[in-house]
């Protein structure tokens, strides 16, 4: 190709012809321009502004901001007792409620140091497994729509109701559950429930390899996202990325392996990560790939808790649910792989309340669009769309 | 450290790093507290934490390149404010630590490590919103959940919500 000297031009506008560069137009002005993004737009996935600051259609720098869905969650948490902070973590991140809930029991757990019966272990790694798929469902078939592929989009939620009717039969309520207490769970799953995940893992999984035949093997969908957003491990693990899109930039790292708790160890799952085979590793694309595959990973999951699940006879979900819940004085950081990556809690006890002095949530999504900055620099404005949809942000968790 | 009684294998991890850090730095950084949920040493001399806070992540046996959480915290009994870190080294050595920082309560500021672990940058700014200490060297030190104009600082144990904003009634 030939080399144009454009020097003293100023901007100009040009084509290609075979092998010559002709100039269209020169000292064309150009301007930056403020594009706000948000915080009412479909593709930000709830109320999340981006101040784009973009030189024709590239962006130059996009600056998020957020607070727009600030509930004062740890505020709450300094004036309600242990087992009350239960339902506001289903509000943090309200896709995946099991999975928070089971983050905070966890956390409180291992201040109070307890036994957990191993019934209620396997309940609460079904429960948290199924949303989990429940979660990259929502999170795969909303990236469709940011992309242009609306069908995914109805497939996944038409998969993703049956879950939630599943988790509404166990807890009585289809997203904001209330059902992993510190200590146990608040009922039993009903009888027959594990006949019924049985069924719904077979039925799955055919749907999720339908789902992936629509869309991540479609052409549009992979031009749209292959090489789009890149993100060494490096600079992931500077940025404090967790769950999928750590696992997106490569590194084989999942708590749920790493740093072990409930029954995890005892089961048998891999860890997908991408191998650069089908995408350049640390891209949207691979991104979307691990969540993907990790639904195939959860499946297998929840057959083997099915199979080794422990009989029901003479068991109480409540049995080991301390009367009063007081924890000695000292601090814990407990944590849980979450569908968007490490949900930790920081508490605090002072050994005399029956309240947290401090309970901190360290949001994933929080943490994984702090690096949205650099992550959009010199995007153009449809990638950057790309890339918040990979980073699948829920406000609810980001805000707190 | 209580006498005969079990240590487990992370807080043996935390206390070799300590003792790594405690060798660099001596008095700067206090005792190791081995409890068991999580194990912590306290920066005394403020002033050397980015210092500290380097020599962590790029020491060949510390590696701590990954800070999952930095929490703000606030102290009325003694009159600070503070910060707590989670450090990890992820995927290199997978030994753990916690790191506290304290300032004053009114006018205090702490060094940023927003520059050792770009994370920081964001939770630091969580921190300067709920609790009001500021952090020398931090790039862009402004509100991030609250508005930019809001009152006070939140999460302060004697906060004090402010009667109107903007002509809509706040407490209810």
């Amino acid at each position: 190709m030939q080399e144009l000297d454009t020097a003293g031009l100023g901007s100009v506008r040009v084509t290609r012809k075979s092998d010559t560069v002709v100039i269209l137009e020169k000292d064309l002005a150009t301007e930056q321009m403020v594009l706000a993004m948000g915080p009412q737009h479909p593709s930000t996935h709830g109320v999340l502004k981006l101040e784009c600051l973009t030189d024709g259609e590239v962006i130059t720098q996009a600056e998020p901001y957020l607070g727009y869905l600030h509930r004062c969650f740890e505020k709450c948490c300094e004036n309600v007792d242990y087992p009350a902070v239960v339902p506001y973590t289903d509000r943090l991140d309200y896709l995946a409620g099991m999975n928070s809930e089971f983050a905070y029991a966890i956390t409180v757990e291992k201040l109070l140091d307890i036994e957990i019966p191993r019934r209620v272990e396997f309940i609460r790694v079904i429960v948290a497994e199924l949303n989990r798929i429940a979660s990259h469902l929502v999170a795969i078939g909303t990236y469709g729509i940011d992309l242009g592929a609306f069908t995914p989009f109805l497939f996944c939620f038409r998969d993703r109701e049956i879950i939630l009717g599943l988790l509404e039969w166990a807890s009585g309520a289809r997203m904001l559950y209330n059902y992993i207490w510190v200590g146990g769970l608040a009922y039993d799953v009903p009888a027959d429930f594990l006949k019924r995940v049985k069924e719904f893992v077979n039925y799955f999984r055919p749907k999720a390899v339908e789902l992936s035949e629509l869309l991540t093997e479609n052409e549009i969908f992979v031009k749209r996202t292959f090489g789009i957003g890149i993100m060494p491990a490096d600079v992931a693990i500077n940025y404090g990325w967790s769950g999928p899109m750590l696992r997106g930039s490569g590194v084989k790292w999942d708590l749920r392996r790493n740093d072990p708790y409930s029954i995890y160890p005892e089961l048998d799952f891999k860890v997908p990560v991408p191998d650069g085979k089908h995408s350049v590793i640390g891209d949207c694309l691979s991104r979307h790939l691990v969540r993907a595959w990790e639904m195939d990973e959860s499946l297998k999951i929840i057959e083997q808790c099915i199979d080794k699940m422990p009989s029901a006879e003479g068991f109480n979900s409540r049995s080991a649910i301390p009367k009063r819940i007081r924890p000695k004085a000292g601090e814990v950081y407990g944590r849980a792989e979450n569908p968007r990556g490490e949900l930790g809690f920081y508490i605090e006890s002072d050994g005399k309340s029956t309240k947290p002095v401090r309970c901190k949530a360290r949001s994933s999504c929080f943490v994984n669009l702090s690096a949205m900055k650099d992550l959009s620099k010199g995007q153009l404005i449809p990638d950057l769309v790309a890339i918040i949809g990979s980073i699948d942000i829920v406000l609810g968790e980001v805000d707190r | 450290m209580e006498e005969g009684k079990v240590i487990s294998q992370l807080v043996k991890e935390s206390a070799a790093a300590y003792s790594i850090i405690h060798e660099k730095f001596g008095l700067a950084i206090s005792d190791f507290d081995a409890n068991e949920t999580m194990p912590f040493f306290e920066v005394v001399d403020a002033s050397l934490w980015t210092e500290i806070a380097l020599f962590m992540r790029d020491h060949p046996k510390l590696k701590f390149n990954y800070m999952a959480c930095l929490t703000g915290v606030d102290y009325p009994a003694e009159e600070k404010l503070g910060i707590i870190c989670n450090f990890e080294s992820l995927a290199l050595l997978n030994h753990k630590l916690a790191v506290k920082v304290k300032c004053a309560r009114e006018g205090g500021s702490i060094p940023s490590v927003a520059c050792v672990w770009h994370t920081a940058n964001w939770h630091e700014r969580e921190a300067y919103d709920m609790f009001g200490m500021t952090f020398a060297g931090h790039p862009e030190l402004r509100r991030i959940l609250c508005p930019e104009d809001w009152e006070g600082y939140p999460l302060r144990k004697d906060y004090k919500v402010q009667d109107q904003y903007h002509g809509i009634k706040v407490p209810y």
